[in-house]
């Protein structure tokens, strides 16, 4: 039996320590008429060697992104180095637990002590958490935690132009509450209109840099107008573009909330990937997720802990400050790895690179007669919206024909746009090849189609 | 050489391991980004060469425990051997390089795997209606939360707005409650540690949303009454979650489904042995009845002619709790472990797991107090009652374990037993590393007797001592000053 | 020796009943429990403000140790008029003097109520149970 190592033997012995016959007989608390005697419609199992057949012609059943692929939308496929698999691939650190214990955990801890340290400068804030599951559920905590330290008012004002899986998630966690959501449309440069929207009723304002369509918002404007309602700014922000983009606490935003999917791990179908969370350390206390801290041991050594535990769901329980326990913790290991391996130049580098891959791509097919870049004034970072004179499906169809992945059809999470508007990513693993094989489909779908 | 400095400390400038190759499109123009976009001041992330920062790892990973390397008891957590061939197959390019917003034909094996994953779930719990969307236990638990919210609104049963949790519960339980706007209400133990009928008769009512029962126990004993339980439950109109923690003791054995459950969860990284990474990624995958099926979030995988798709559009659904369709790798490792038991290694990991707890628990229970000495599931719970007047308790247990290179048991908690203990073996462990052990605490409970100094001053074998708690909250160091002011 | 001068609560609490005047702490046992023993490992304590008006039983705040976290419930009502500030970043005056230097907050009765509270040999007793 896999994984089992006990023999027949063995177990026999065990059995009579025990004082039973049969396997069966350990069951005794289950009554008879609650076993299940059937057999299960599971299959029979595999050995190592046919599992990994079967693996590998699931897989062939898959498109890897490799061929070329202008999807983002929120995952992006950027380049991981090396070190980042070998190293987080240790066993010491796949199957350990949660660190509750101290001294048998310093690895994990001293990693994430780094990891918050190296969050928080990404993000220009005081203090981060040791993560959290995805970016979406770290912008909905963002919101709860909001609606906490701004008492007694019930209005959310969330972007437009945050990710549509965001503003989801936060409809199906506030649904059950006295939080109201309200959208802040975006104008016709693409960048969120706020307009009087954050009021005094308004505990938390919502939005993400670049946005969903790929523009730059004016974050400045938006932290200063939500500080004057008195209400707690929160910006979701692309790390990826931090390496060159102004940081949510440079913009003065009281909680920065991101996607670690960009820093050093595949999209992989959408997980796992980790939420990042910064703040003020002076809203500690209403912080959600796990906190790593220094302090010092028995003989005055350098240590770290989980900390402000008090606040979490197996101390306070109903009153927690969340409910979130496991957290992407491997995941963002390799996040801190990745920012490691990369320091400030090598993520400022990977960020130019997009840019540089976005903005020409964007001037070639902008130059395409009959499709348009209706974004283009406000500025993009390393994606943006192709409006097509045909449908984008079609436009993904030829995209397709010539072995590659197109962008995101914004039908479904954009309706007010039409059919016919695209978004397309880049990262630095788009080569120029690529990107001049898409200019070259697109043009020949705008050429008229001669006549049969 | 000192092996304890940080990254920042290690940091110098111009160091660096990941660079880029030569650009093939021309340079980027700052000049097109909106004025005041650019970062006006840098990141101070460390500077580092490729085999400084490898050391810096190495030298990390040398300092935790873990399942490779040592017997991880750890109760309710259920660290079994997390296969090393399930950490391989999750880098397939065709697993990890694809996108979830690939046109559904693009990714039928990743969807295919998705649902076959579902399917045995199904078969493993007797309920039919599978979600894998939800990012960890906890929220798969408020998920659940939210399914049953969602068909009280959608049957006008408005008021039904507390959730009854025994006091043995693992904390996200009322923490979830919180989220999903009801309220906890606490269901006593009874005297054999299993839920208390008639204090549950009288909390039950017309305002009973759900009761939350973990079963087996967080005592690591079977609910026997829990028909009986599902059937007061039932009668007064509520919902019974199971907490599918401790799912490892029974499956294969007994069906949720078969006694009452309408919704429960399932913690991929304790039964279906993917890694817990040091804290996460889990997953956890919600499973309900027919009934409720229409309420789970979006998006489902579902089945057409021409192939599998996700469908982010089922009207009744809760929504979406997390970005995309799941923690897809999660998923495949557990794909790829049930695929490896088949139906008979389902049935067989349950037996192990609950023998190996067993013989446990009668070679220790002299040496320690075990408040309900019988048989047990995957677990047990002993306590310090015969070292306490010593001064030992729990915690020096288990710090003096570490000493003896092990990753100690669960401590303090359930919170129904003073000084709780609770130990898990698992099935993947051999009868001579159980041995070892049982060895190693009857040495502790001798020490406990003889030198109780030595129990108090453990751990003196691992990088650091035992921490100082209270100042890590009093004068919080939350991260390294990269300035100097 | 616990004094007798004051009334409590089975939560812990005690309360010292001067004309109108009532000032409020939390008993050594409550200490002990939360703390294990060590007084560094008491780390927060968040007190009301000023002029707070409290119900009976109503919670007025919290105290933290490292791994454990209780509410602190006002035996009676009344506004809040006092609090002891310089427990606040000197948790350690509740492990050396939870009777006296260790008081928390000091209420203006309100008349409106008259609740059972427990004497010291009903506290005692409840905690046998």
């Amino acid at each position: 039996m896999p994984f089992i190592q006990n023999s027949e033997s063995d177990r026999q012995e065990m059995l009579a320590a025990v004082g039973v016959r049969t396997m069966a007989d350990l069951f005794e608390q289950i009554p008879a008429e609650l076993r299940h005697n059937g057999p299960l419609p599971i299959d029979a199992g595999l050995s190592e060697d046919e599992l990994r057949a079967e693996m590998t012609e699931l897989a062939s059943w898959n498109t890897p992104m490799a061929a070329g692929c202008f999807l983002g939308a929120g995952m992006y496929r950027h380049f991981i180095p090396t070190v980042v698999d070998s190293l987080q691939g240790r066993h010491e650190f796949v199957t350990a637990y949660t660190p509750y214990q101290p001294e048998g955990s310093q690895g994990t801890l001293t990693a994430f002590f780094e990891f918050q340290t190296m969050v928080a400068e990404l993000m220009g804030m005081e203090i981060a958490n040791a993560s959290m599951y995805d970016g979406c559920s770290a912008a909905t905590e963002a919101v709860i935690m909001a609606s906490n330290l701004v008492r007694n008012r019930t209005k959310v004002v969330v972007s437009h132009g945050v990710h549509p899986h965001t503003r989801r998630t936060l409809e199906t966690y506030l649904k059950w509450t006295e939080m109201e959501v309200v959208e802040a449309p975006l104008g016709a440069d693409g960048r969120t209109e706020l307009g009087d929207l954050a009021d005094d009723n308004t505990c938390a304002v919502l939005v993400q840099n670049p946005n969903t369509l790929g523009v730059i918002e004016d974050l400045d404007s938006i932290a200063a107008t939500t500080q004057a309602a008195g209400a707690i700014s929160i910006c979701s922000a692309y790390p990826t573009s931090l390496g060159l983009l102004r940081s949510p606490g440079e913009a003065g935003f009281d909680i920065a909330v991101g996607d670690g999917q960009c820093l050093g791990t595949a999209p992989a179908f959408g997980g796992p990937s980790f939420g990042l969370f910064a703040c003020a350390q002076k809203h500690v206390r209403k912080m959600p997720g796990r906190i790593v801290g220094e302090t010092v041991d028995d003989k005055g050594r350098r240590g770290f802990a989980l900390t402000f535990q008090t606040r979490e769901q197996h101390i306070r329980r109903a009153k927690a400050t969340s409910n979130i326990c496991t957290n992407n913790a491997l995941i963002a290991l390799r996040g801190a790895i990745y920012m490691a391996a990369a320091g400030p130049h090598g993520l400022a580098e990977v960020a130019t690179y997009s840019l540089a891959k976005a903005q020409y791509a964007a001037k070639a097919l902008g130059a395409i007669p009959g499709f348009e870049l209706p974004y283009k004034d406000a500025g993009s970072f390393n994606e943006f919206v192709l409006k097509c004179p045909v449908p984008a499906a079609r436009v993904n169809k030829a995209i397709d024909a010539v072995g590659m992945i197109g962008g995101l059809d914004l039908k479904a999470w954009y309706p007010e746009l039409g059919e016919n508007c695209l978004l397309l990513a880049f990262t630095e693993t788009t080569t120029r090849a690529q990107i001049d094989q898409l200019v070259s489909a697109l043009t020949n779908l705008a050429a008229p189609q001669p006549v049969a | 050489m000192n092996k304890d400095t940080l990254l920042f400390e290690k940091s110098r400038p111009g160091h660096r391991t990941l660079r880029l190759g030569k650009l093939d499109v021309p340079a980027a123009d700052l000049s097109l980004l909106p004025k005041g976009s650019l970062r006006t001041k840098a990141p101070v992330l460390p500077e580092i060469g490729e085999l400084d920062l490898i050391r810096h790892y190495v030298l990390l990973s040398k300092k935790n425990i873990s399942i490779a390397d040592s017997f991880y008891p750890l109760g309710s957590c259920t660290m079994k051997y997390n296969p090393v061939t399930n950490e391989a197959v999750v880098q397939y390019p065709g697993l990890a390089d694809i996108h979830p917003e690939m046109d559904a034909g693009r990714v039928q094996g990743a969807l295919r795997i998705m649902k076959r994953l579902e399917d045995g779930l199904a078969g493993i719990t007797g309920l039919p209606g599978v979600t894998l969307h939800p990012a960890a236990g906890a929220q798969g638990e408020l998920t659940a939360l939210l399914v049953a919210n969602a068909h009280f609104e959608a049957t006008g049963q408005t008021k039904r707005t507390k959730v009854l949790i025994p006091d043995s519960a693992h904390g996200t339980n009322p923490a979830s409650a919180a989220i999903a706007g009801l309220e906890a209400v606490e269901i006593k133990s009874g005297k054999d540690g299993l839920v208390d009928l008639a204090d549950l008769e009288s909390k039950v009512g017309d305002d009973t949303a759900v009761l939350m029962i973990t079963n087996p126990s967080t005592l690591g004993l079977f609910e026997s009454k829990i028909a009986k339980i599902a059937e007061i439950v039932h009668k007064a109109g509520g919902l019974i979650y199971m907490d599918g923690a401790n799912l490892n003791a029974i499956m294969g054995i007994s069906r949720p489904a078969d006694f009452g459950v309408d919704m429960m969860h399932i913690n991929l990284h304790k039964t279906f042995s993917t890694p817990h990474g040091g804290g996460g990624p889990g997953a956890g995958p919600i499973c309900v009845t027919d009934e409720l099926t229409p309420y789970l979030p979006s998006p489902r995988v579902v089945e057409e002619e021409d192939g599998l798709r996700l469908d982010y559009n089922a009207p009744q659904s809760i929504g979406m709790l997390r970005g995309w369709p799941g923690n897809f790798g999660v998923l495949v490792r557990a794909y790829a472990y049930l695929r490896r038991l088949g139906a008979e290694g389902v049935k067989r990991v349950a037996e192990n797991a609950v023998l190996n707890a067993n013989y446990i628990r009668v070679k220790l229970n002299k040496a320690y107090h075990v408040p309900y000495d019988r048989m047990c599931m995957h677990e047990f719970v002993c306590n310090n009652k015969h070292q306490r007047e010593k001064g030992v308790h729990a915690l020096d247990i288990a710090k003096r374990l570490i000493d003896l290179g092990y990753h100690p048991m669960t401590i303090y908690f359930p919170l129904v037993v003073s000084e709780a203990m609770m130990i898990e073996p698992t099935e993947t462990e051999s009868k001579s590393t159980l041995d070892a052990f049982i060895a190693d605490m009857l040495m502790i409970a001798e020490e406990a007797q003889s030198d109780p100094d030595k129990l108090h001053a453990a751990p003196v074998t691992t990088c650091v001592g035992r921490l100082d708690e209270g100042r890590a909250v009093r004068e919080p160091k939350l991260r390294y000053a990269c300035y100097k002011d | 020796m616990r004094p007798d001068d004051r009334k409590y609560l089975s939560s812990h609490e005690w309360i010292k009943i001067n004309g109108d005047i009532a000032t409020i702490g939390i008993t050594d046992f409550a200490v002990e429990e939360l703390s294990s023993g060590n007084e560094g490992d008491l780390v927060y304590c968040d007190l009301p403000e000023l002029g707070r008006v409290l119900e009976t039983g109503e919670t007025f705040g919290e105290i933290e140790s490292v791994k454990a976290v209780a509410d602190l419930n006002s035996p009676l009502a009344g506004e809040v008029i006092e609090i002891n500030s310089a427990i606040e970043d000197h948790l350690e005056i509740l492990s050396q003097d939870p009777w006296d230097r260790g008081w928390m907050v000091k209420i203006k009765l309100s008349e409106k109520d008259s609740p059972e509270l427990l004497d010291l040999a009903g506290y005692e007793s409840s905690l046998e149970n």
